[in-house]
């Protein structure tokens, strides 16, 4: 027996008021403890999608389950990862975990512990009194990333988490969050342009087309768990970011 | 030379060639009219003798000017809070606070010695309305403009109102608000003289530096009216100088105004 889908969709649309269709019929099964990234030209309505999960915005049609419920009322079972590092910049990086985790209502004898977790899990754990201006770019994004982690979420949702680092830095972080999610299971909708981190983090990945938005294509990925450094270097690997990079270019020229 | 000792160095140069000109001036003057500008040995020897008058007006001028502030610290906060909570608010209330800005306060000061009487009320009144409205706008202007991806995460974890409002609107509003109380610092003691000047009275035992001024002045005391006149400059810098370091403590960790701790 397989556990329920943690997130459906059938059929979505949305629009902005009276403007063109964002995303046209999108249908999405996603199983619990799947990695699925969204990779299509600027526009495509990605961000939109990830929103409506999140239920940060509402569908204009169609149906969307996540674990059975509503987004609105499955709320606690989902963290967001902006593009932005989006913390405080008057609190220190733990102040920012504990934050969120106060606002969520987590009580307070549980949030010291998990705050240090959580850090030391992003191996900040040492910078934890450190404001977010003495932090790098990519150490305010791992703030961010436990901070998400804090609220010991079944959903994470990324949109375009690394998408202002640098490679090395990024592919550093991809490592580090698959292996953070051996340890924490939660199932990843992950927005991204680059093909090799979604090649690289994904269990399937989804092509979109703009205008409408919809799902132009659904590529598995097989690539052998664990995934590491070594699996960059790897014939199949090789192959699955030289195929999603041709499906891209079809679908982007054809929007063009 | 290093930019620090610079900054040392260059206004006291400034200052040593003034004082020369000034003694230059004075000396150029024909006998007449020497009493026009007084030397600064003479400044000083004036401030001396009336050293007792000149630091309890000083002490008066700062009861009015700190009592004027705090209560217009307390007041603009509510009504920030009001304006930034309601736009109807907000819109009704902008164009009047800016009708009692535009309001010279010369032109106030006698309404407010009709409604509560000359002396350290009106002086604390002035002093109020002075400082009121660059707080009011300011702290406004913060709590309305709190970054938008902010106010998301806040929603996505269903905030309350009441915790979106003092756990994120209200500190992210802070450099906004040290703004307006940096410039309502620097307006609180020159509205207290002013409104001493034109609403004030012997209150306390003589009155604040307004008064003494006035007093200097129809006594034709010209060193002393001087003395009186660095006496409110230096109050000034008490003032922002103040003002400045609450501001230095609030925000210096964090906000981009202030150099990075870690440089
Ligand atoms: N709040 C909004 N109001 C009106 N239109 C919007 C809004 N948000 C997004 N759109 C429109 O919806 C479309 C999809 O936007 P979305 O941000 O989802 O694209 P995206 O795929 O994330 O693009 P990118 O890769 O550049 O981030 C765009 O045409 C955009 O102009
Ligand atoms: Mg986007």
């Amino acid at each position: 027996m397989s556990a329920p889908p943690t997130v459906e969709l059938r059929d979505v649309s949305k629009r902005f008021g009276e403007g063109p269709l964002v995303l046209d019929g999108v249908n999405l099964v996603a199983a619990s403890g799947e990695f699925i990234s969204f990779i299509g030209p600027s526009g495509c309505g990605k961000s939109t999608l990830l929103r409506l999960i999140a239920g940060l915005t509402p569908a204009s049609g169609g149906a969307l389950a996540v674990d059975g419920r509503s987004p609105e009322a499955a709320a606690a079972d989902l963290a967001f990862v902006f593009q932005e590092p989006t913390l405080l910049p008057w609190l220190t990086a733990a102040a920012n975990v504990d934050l969120a985790q106060k606002v969520r209502g987590v009580p307070v004898a549980d949030r010291a512990a998990s705050t240090r977790r959580v850090l030391d899990l992003v191996r900040l754990g040492d910078r934890a009194a450190a404001f977010p201006r003495q932090l790098s770019g990519g150490q305010k994004m791992r703030v961010s990333i436990a901070r998400a982690l804090s609220l010991s979420p079944k959903i994470l949702l990324l949109d375009e988490p690394f998408g202002a680092l640098d490679e090395l830095t990024r592919e550093h972080l991809n490592e580090e969050l698959l292996a953070i999610r051996d340890r924490q299971a939660w199932t990843a909708f992950f927005v991204t342009h680059s093909v090799a981190e979604a090649v690289f983090l994904s269990t399937r990945l989804l092509v979109m087309s703009a205008n409408p938005g919809r799902i132009h294509v659904e590529i598995p990925i097989p690539l052998p768990w664990p995934r590491t450094a070594e699996t960059r270097l790897s014939q199949p690997y090789y192959e699955l970011v030289a195929r999603v990079s041709r499906v891209l270019r079809s679908v982007d020229t054809a929007a063009a | 030379m290093p930019r620090k000792s610079l900054s040392i160095f260059l206004p006291a140069l400034a200052g040593l060639l003034v004082i020369a000109a000034w003694y230059a001036i004075r000396f150029s003057l024909v006998a007449d009219f020497k009493f026009l500008l007084p030397t600064p040995d003479e400044i000083l020897r004036a401030f001396r003798a009336n050293h007792a008058a000149l630091i309890r007006a000083a002490l008066n001028t700062s009861e009015g000017a700190l009592l004027g502030f705090a209560l217009a610290v307390v007041v603009s906060s509510t009504a920030s809070l009001a304006m930034a909570l309601s736009p109807a608010v907000r819109f009704s209330l902008y164009p009047y606070l800016m009708a009692l800005q535009l309001t010279p306060l010369p032109v106030l000061a006698p309404i407010c010695v009709l409604w509560v009487g000359a002396g350290l009320k009106s002086v604390s009144l002035l002093t109020f309305l002075i400082a009121f409205f660059p707080l009011a706008v300011n702290t406004t202007q913060g709590l309305v403009s709190t970054d938008r991806n902010l106010v998301e995460l806040f929603r996505m974890w269903r905030a309350s109102p009441m915790q979106e409002l003092f756990l994120l609107r209200v500190p992210s509003a802070l450099p906004y608000f040290f703004t307006g109380l940096r410039i309502a610092g620097t307006l609180a003691p020159i509205g207290a003289v002013v409104a001493d000047m034109n609403a004030g009275s012997s209150f306390n035992d003589g009155g604040g530096l307004g008064f003494q001024a006035t007093i200097y002045s129809a006594q034709a005391k010209f060193p002393a009216l001087f003395a009186t006149a660095a006496t409110t400059c230096l109050l000034g810098f008490i003032f922002t100088g103040a003002v400045l370091t609450l501001s230095w403590f609030a925000l210096h960790q964090w906000h981009d105004s202030y150099e990075r701790a870690d440089k």
